[in-house]
């Protein structure tokens, strides 16, 4: 227990920094958590870009993960909460984001879970036929 | 659903790249690949989603995932032992891919249907599986999840 708890000390510590890799937010990233606290006033917000672990360019903003926490998703399914979380982030979807992985949770089950996952590898997208993703 | 069938459930279901496609054909998979007919009108994907009990709409096809997300969808449906599946490739169709997101109102691919209606994406399934939720639906649909056999044999024990 002692060694998960610094693993996820150490992870908490990174993902305050922003993009993994880069150091540096992106705008996309700065939108993203923007819209999502005007939207959801959320208690806790870890966002991740996982661009790069995809078939895109180096710098790229076009995955994320995103762990919301906010007592407005009270009694919501989470179909309803993802849609919420999709409603305020329309723009960079219909944009430049492309996955957006998402863990919408009341502050209660953060509580009992406070950790943002890890997303499956990337199995190549459409870059083995059409080089896009 | 119990502690033990849930950590059952987590240890089976591995992100690594072994348990991707490689190969492994299930039978009864249908990859309807662009068999959705040249793309998306609402009528067709209605259709399209009512014509069987569980659909799904991936990046490639069961055997071969080409997205980790689509992925997770056929490896938990793989763990629950659903071998009687409608799956459709948006990467054969342009149509289809955007298609499927307007009807769904739903921005991203995976996407699954569970009796003609929209579940989620892959978030949402890996949540019901992970919390029972994924067993019971499907047992409304009739179809026994092989997790269940799998408690029963650790019971026995």
């Amino acid at each position: 227990r002692l060694v998960s708890g610094l693993v996820y000390l150490a992870g908490r510590v990174c993902l305050s920094q922003g993009s993994a890799g880069s150091g540096a937010m992106g705008p996309v990233e700065a939108a993203i958590r923007t819209k999502l606290e005007q939207a959801l006033s959320p208690e806790v917000l870890e966002l991740r870009n996982e661009s790069g672990g995809h078939a895109v360019p180096p710098g790229s903003e076009t995955h994320f993960r995103v762990a919301v926490v906010s007592s407005r998703f009270e009694g919501l399914s989470p179909l309803q909460r993802h849609r919420l979380v999709h409603t305020a982030l329309a723009e960079e979807l219909a944009g430049p984001v492309h996955a957006l992985a998402i863990q919408a949770r009341t502050p209660a089950q953060w509580r009992e879970n406070p950790e943002l996952d890890t997303s499956p590898p990337c199995l190549g997208g459409s870059k083995k036929t059409r080089g896009t993703p | 659903m119990s502690g033990s069938l849930r950590r059952a459930a987590a240890a089976l279901l591995r992100w690594g790249r072994g348990a991707g496609g490689g190969g492994f054909w299930v039978p009864g998979v249908r990859a309807a690949g662009s068999g959705a007919g040249g793309g998306g009108s609402a009528e067709q994907l209605d259709a399209l989603v009512k014509k069987d009990k569980v659909v799904v709409f991936l990046k490639g096809t069961p055997e071969q995932p080409q997205c980790g997300f689509s992925n997770a969808v056929v490896q938990i449906l793989r763990l629950h032992g659903v071998r009687d599946y409608a799956a459709y490739n948006v990467l054969d169709d342009p149509e289809l891919r955007q298609g499927i997101k307007d009807y769904s109102n739903w921005p991203t691919i995976p996407q699954v249907y569970l009796n003609g209606e929209f579940v989620g994406g892959c978030d949402i399934l890996l949540q019901m599986h992970q919390n029972g939720d994924l067993v019971e639906e499907l047992k409304k649909l009739g179809i026994h999840s092989a997790l269940l056999d799998e408690k029963k044999d650790q019971d026995s024990k």
